[in-house]
Parts: C-alpha cells; structure tokens; sequence
C-alpha cells in the first residue's frame, strides 16, 4: 500500500464528501469491501438456522459491509465518524440504521442485547492520536470494553484489519484479551503479499469451543483462479474465496417485487402524506450476487 | 433510525449510570415497510425492553401496542407479531432528538441519522 489513507488525516477530515464518494463509486472498492465482508460474516460463524440476527457494524462507512450484511437477511445498526460516508450510506438506501458516532469514545448500548459484530478495514485508525486529548491505548479499552459489554454472552465479533506493523496488531489485540475476549488473529493467504488478509476474530465469554480460533484460507492464487485461465500475476485482486469449498446452504433468492412495484409504493406513501425518499437509480436496483 | 435500534440505545456520557431509555423527542417520523419475519420477531423478543418500545411507539404516534409487557405465549399470535413488527422495524424517527434521561443532554436526528458523538468532557 503506498500510502496509508490513516496517516493523512482524522477519518472524519480524510472521509469527506469528495473522498467518501470517490471510494463508494470505485467499482474495485465495492468488490474487495463485499469479499472480506463476507469472510468476516462467515467467521463470525452464527448459527445456521436461518434466523436473521441483530448485528453491528462498526466503522459501516457508505455501508458496502453493510450490505452484505443484509443480502444475508441479517438487521444491522453501523456506526460512522464521517458524516460524508453517512450521508452516501442514506443515499444508497441502506436497509441498517446509520449512526454518527467514534468508536473510540466506545459504544453506548444496554448489555448483552448484540448477536455478533463486524469491522471492515477500521479499526486500526483507533492507533492514531489524531487529537492532543487522544491516547490510543485508552480509546481502544473504550471501545472494546463498550463492545464486550454489548454483545451477548457466546457472540463473537469479527475485524478485518489491516496494521501498519507487528506492534500495531499486538496493541490491538491486547486491548481485546484485556477487555475479556478471547480469540486470535486468524489470515487468509499468509504467504501471498497481494490476497493476505487478516482478521481479528474474537469470542465474547468464557473460553469454549465457540472461542478456537478457525483456521485461516491456505494455498496460493491457485485456489481461485479457474484451471483454464491463464495465471496472471500481476492483474490477481484480492480473492478469498475458495471454489473447493462446499458452499453453505445458499438461500434462494425470492424473486424481488421490482422497481415498478416498489415506484407504485413509493408513490403511495407519499400520498398518504409521509416523507419517502426520492427516486433515484439506485431505487429496487438488482442486488450483487453472492460470491 | 428505527425503534429496535432506540430499544439498544443508551447514553453514554462519562459519569451516567442509567442512560436508557433515551427520551425521544419527533421532529418528523416515518414509516418504511419492511418485510416481515416472525422469526427474527422472536429472536429479538426477549431482549427488548418493553416499556420503552411501548413508550417510543407512542411518541411516534403509533398506539397498537398492548400495555402490559407481553408474555412469550404471544409471540403465536399472527396479530401480535405484526403489531410489534410495526413498531420495531417501520417507524423511524427522520428528524428530532434523543435527550439522555439523566443529564438532559440532546442528541441531535438529522436525516434519520442520531448524532452520538461526545464533545471531550464527556467522554
Ligand atoms: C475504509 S472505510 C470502510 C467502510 C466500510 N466498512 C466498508 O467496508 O466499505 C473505514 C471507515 O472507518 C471509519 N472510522 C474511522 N475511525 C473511526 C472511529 N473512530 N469511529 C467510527 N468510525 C471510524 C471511517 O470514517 C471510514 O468510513
């Protein structure tokens, strides 16, 4: 990565209106965001009975995560220190409730009350002190400490991080045994530059089994390029995901009602006197398939 | 921002101790459908608070729900479940407030979106 968008400025600076659309729009962005996603949503290994859980998602940004959380049924509330980011996220339509808060300042909800937590490429900005009164350390027992809290007993949470360096992820992953989680760093493809990816996945609770940690992809490239594409190095993206892998029971997708129906209801509502929001492309727009 | 999400809510300023519920102060409301799940209803029943949804749905000028906090052997009833559908999930506060029930403090609503950012002395 030649530069690191956390050493530029405070998230809330560096995500502004221009850069929040800037990175919502990149087709690239969009892709990478929904793999790891993914992979976050599949470690964070609820349980398969297709019950829709209550999940947060922290640093939701525009809400690509997010979305992924909903293509899987699930409800979600993200939180966000970029107003910019949000205000792309109410665009976008997003099925979760949006938050504008810093984790940092941890998380104010009842107890016990959240299934599970994802975290896609955030949290390592809670490293910088991007003001006098900010002291890593402390901002990081703010935030895990509010996240244990809130999460049911057995519930886990899943960051997708990406550290600037050994001392970075072991600050991050004190603060987390401190705060009473269990759990470890689990990384898809250690030994690719390209597609490594690393992922904080922690147990709320005494440990159990629920709090071994699951293994990490092994392999190279090989594993997701198909035999008879030619092997081009230099133009793999991040992949993740494993052809060989069985694929969980994946739910039929009901075919949706359309955008004509969803304009007809739309219209409805506003006559009916309530504020809807306006119509835009981004209206009932097919959803990305699974991957 | 939607009930269920209110139902988790609490404040957080340094040195308050019961900062749930969140007293909800209605600008705007509105309604969003949202397709409904008996099970995730079920899922999410016993950690709502019911007095609060009760009194939030109220706020927004939904008055459907029964007074007294439910017991689960409701969760059978088709008519109930919608009920609290409703209120969980299609009634979402657009512009307003949530004030913290101990120090008064108001989080300010814009565009569906609470404002929960701390200013330095509370955190
Ligand atoms: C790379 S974006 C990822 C957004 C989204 N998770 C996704 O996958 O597209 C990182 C996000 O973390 C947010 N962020 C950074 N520091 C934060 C903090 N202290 N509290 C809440 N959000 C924060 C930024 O505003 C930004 O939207």
């Amino acid at each position: 990565m030649a530069s690191r968008p956390e050493l530029k400025a405070p998230p809330e600076i560096f995500y502004n209106d221009t850069e929040a659309r800037k990175y919502t729009s990149s087709s690239r962005i969009i892709e990478i965001q929904a793999k790891l996603s993914e992979r976050a949503l599949e470690l964070l290994a609820l349980p398969d009975d297709g019950v829709p859980r209550l999940l947060l998602d922290i640093g939701c940004g525009s809400g690509l995560s997010g979305e992924t959380l909903s293509e899987h049924g699930h409800q979600w509330i993200g939180l966000d220190i970029s107003q910019s980011m949000l205000n792309i996220a109410v665009e976008r339509e997003v099925e979760g409730d949006l938050l504008l808060g810093d984790m940092g300042q941890g998380l104010g909800f009842r107890p016990g009350v959240i299934d599970g937590a994802i975290s896609i490429s955030a949290v390592q900005w809670l490293c910088n002190a991007d003001k006098s009164s900010h002291e890593p350390r402390l901002r990081l027992k703010a935030f895990f400490g509010s996240l244990y809290r809130c999460l049911a007993r057995g519930a886990r949470a899943v960051f997708q991080v990406y550290p600037e360096s050994i001392a970075q992820r072991e600050l991050i992953l004190s603060a987390a045994m401190r705060a009473g989680f269990a759990g470890g760093v689990v990384i898809d493809f250690p030994h690719s530059t390209k597609s490594r990816k690393e992922f904080l996945v922690l147990t709320c609770g005494p440990p159990s089994i629920r709090s071994e940690l699951p293994k990490g992809k092994e392999g190279d490239m090989e594993s997701c390029s198909d035999d008879d594409s030619s092997e081009d190095e230099e133009n793999q993206t991040v992949c993740i995901s494993d052809r060989h892998r069985p694929r969980k029971k994946q739910k039929i997708t009901k075919k949706g009602k359309g955008r004509e129906w969803v304009l007809k209801k739309k219209e409805q509502m506003r006559r009916k006197g309530n504020v809807v929001p306006p119509d835009s492309k981004y209206t009932a727009r097919k959803r990305k398939g699974r991957f | 921002m939607r009930l269920l999400t209110h139902n988790m809510l609490s404040s957080n300023i340094k040195g308050v101790t019961n900062g749930f519920p969140l007293r909800i102060e209605v600008e705007k409301a509105i309604e969003k459908q949202v397709d409904f799940n008996p099970d995730f209803l079920k899922n999410m029943f016993p950690k709502i608070d019911w007095k609060a949804l009760l009194d939030a749905s109220r706020t927004m000028g939904y008055a459907e729900l029964p007074d007294e906090t439910p017991d689960s052997s409701m969760l059978d009833s088709d008519e109930f479940l919608r009920k609290f559908h409703h209120a969980l999930l299609e009634l979402h506060l657009e512009e307003g407030a949530l004030v913290c029930p101990e120090t008064g403090r108001k989080f300010p609503v814009n565009k569906g979106i609470p404002n929960m950012l701390l200013h330095e002395d509370e955190v």
